[in-house]
């Protein structure tokens, strides 16, 4: 049988805010478009979000945050990313996060930041354009 | 060390990248993978592999939660395969199953994959096998397979594990009597969750009065236990009773449903394989297309098709060895 590649998504909700609709949307879009989307649940830890994208081997881990807490979390999550190896993995983000704090999270690693209201057209082909190749 | 070796070598060490890495690969089923399952069968046997199967709502993946947790108590090393539904229009999948489990995402002694069925028909997906396979290798001790509750799939949950447990909720709309036949009879263990609720009770009983229709002589009496899966209460017991299986099964030897399980993936590899290489090659020479048509014109039926080329494909077998 042909081998087929499907493209897995993580969508995590780092922090301690409980509004998950929006992560909930966006993880049916990219199902809809035909990836794999493992989502977690509430109230993760940089920790618990790392591990399972490597466990789950993700290509791409869209992180959801309405907190206001990540500039305190993202450093932290692409930093744990870095020590596991897991360099190859793309990161996009969305929820509340400022504008004026959208270029400290681009050099940290952060692909893409989708606010409120994005078209998830918009995220779908975001993420098939920017998915890493795999060797 | 080519990559594949080294993955491996990974895989044999318990190293979580590796394990992770090999699933994938059997999984998307590029051209390492046939390599990397011969490379790590041999090291497979170890491990006890429980399948849990049951309708949604009745509380798998909690119950599954406090299982490994229970496993851990003990000191065993866990691997969870939890499988979900791809969708036939989108290709695509939700994979929740481990919002319940999220809190042993850190314990290194567990590892937890969410796997999609990648539209399998019916069965078990080979891809799920594999996996097991590379836990196995891995040196888990104990690996769940939580399926879905939907299909030949529950049925056929025993060509991946040795120990069945079936999993039922009081007032699921889904009657006690809808269980499957197939069902009632490979569980080893049933479970009735959410135990606290009112009809517990009749549903443990009309579970015993199905069971009662079934006159086999069985070495292994299959028990019902009942569960609260969101309070723990019941677990210990029912771990109890899983290892109780595992040493029936030592004991036993179990042949029989090894040797079902060994038959069943191999008659499935030659199937493919003997698929694979006729349609190639029928391809090849351009006739593919005019067979399928032919078949869509009711000129010739499937199965008739297949004898015809397979009776083929063995007369240009024997003349190339003659030649």
């Amino acid at each position: 049988m042909q081998g087929t590649r499907k493209i897995r998504v993580l969508i995590a909700k780092p922090g301690l805010d409980s509004h998950d609709r929006g992560a909930k949307v966006v993880a049916r879009a990219l199902r809809d478009a035909g990836m794999e989307v493992i989502y977690t649940g509430l109230r993760q830890t940089p920790e618990q979000i790392v591990e399972t994208a490597l466990q789950e081997d993700v290509d791409v881990i869209g992180l959801s945050i309405l907190s206001g807490a990540h500039k305190a979390l993202f450093p932290r999550i692409m930093e744990l990313l870095k020590q596991k190896g897991l360099t190859d993995v793309m990161v996009f983000a969305g929820g509340i996060i400022p504008e004026e704090d959208i270029p400290e999270m681009k050099k940290l690693g952060i692909k893409g930041i989708f606010g409120p209201g994005t078209p998830t057209e918009t995220i779908i082909q975001f993420t098939l354009e920017n998915v890493p190749e795999r060797t | 060390m080519s990559k594949t070796e080294e993955l491996v070598q990974g895989v044999l060490a318990g190293d979580r990248r590796s394990i992770a890495r090999a699933i994938t690969i059997i999984e998307n089923n590029t051209a390492e993978a046939p390599k990397l399952i011969a490379a790590i069968y041999p090291h497979t046997g170890k491990a006890h592999v429980i399948g849990l199967t049951g309708p949604g709502g009745s509380g798998k993946s909690t119950l599954i939660e406090k299982i490994v947790r229970e496993y851990r108590r003990k000191g065993k090393t866990v691997g969870v395969v939890a499988v979900d539904p791809t969708s036939p229009f989108t290709g695509g999948a939700f994979l929740g199953d481990r919002i319940r489990m999220q809190e042993l995402s850190t314990d290194q002694g567990v590892f937890i994959r969410s796997m999609a069925t990648r539209n399998y028909l019916g069965g078990i997906a080979k891809a799920t096998k594999d996996a097991v396979k590379i836990l196995d290798a891995a040196g888990k001790d104990i690996i769940i397979v939580e399926t879905v509750g939907a299909g030949q799939s529950e049925v056929e949950i025993i060509k991946v594990a040795q120990t069945v447990v079936v999993i039922h909720a009081p007032g699921l709309g889904d009657e006690i009597q809808a269980i499957k036949a197939g069902l009632m009879e490979i569980a080893d263990i049933f479970v009735v969750n959410k135990a606290d609720r009112e009809n517990a009770d009749k549903a443990v009983m009309d579970i015993q009065s199905i069971q009662q229709l079934n006159n086999k002589e069985k070495a292994w009496r299959t028990p019902i236990l009942k569960t609260v899966a969101l309070t723990g209460e019941g677990v210990s017991q029912l771990v109890e009773k899983l290892e109780e299986h595992r040493q029936f099964l030592e004991k036993e030897k179990d042949r029989e449903k090894s040797l079902l399980r060994a038959e069943s993936e191999l008659a499935e590899a030659l199937k493919e394989k003997a698929a694979n290489t006729i349609i190639e090659e029928l391809k090849k020479e351009g006739k593919f297309e005019e067979l399928l048509q032919k078949i869509l014109k009711k000129e010739i039926d499937p199965a008739s098709a297949a004898e015809k080329l397979f009776r083929r494909k063995f007369k240009r077998a024997a003349n190339d060895a003659e030649t």
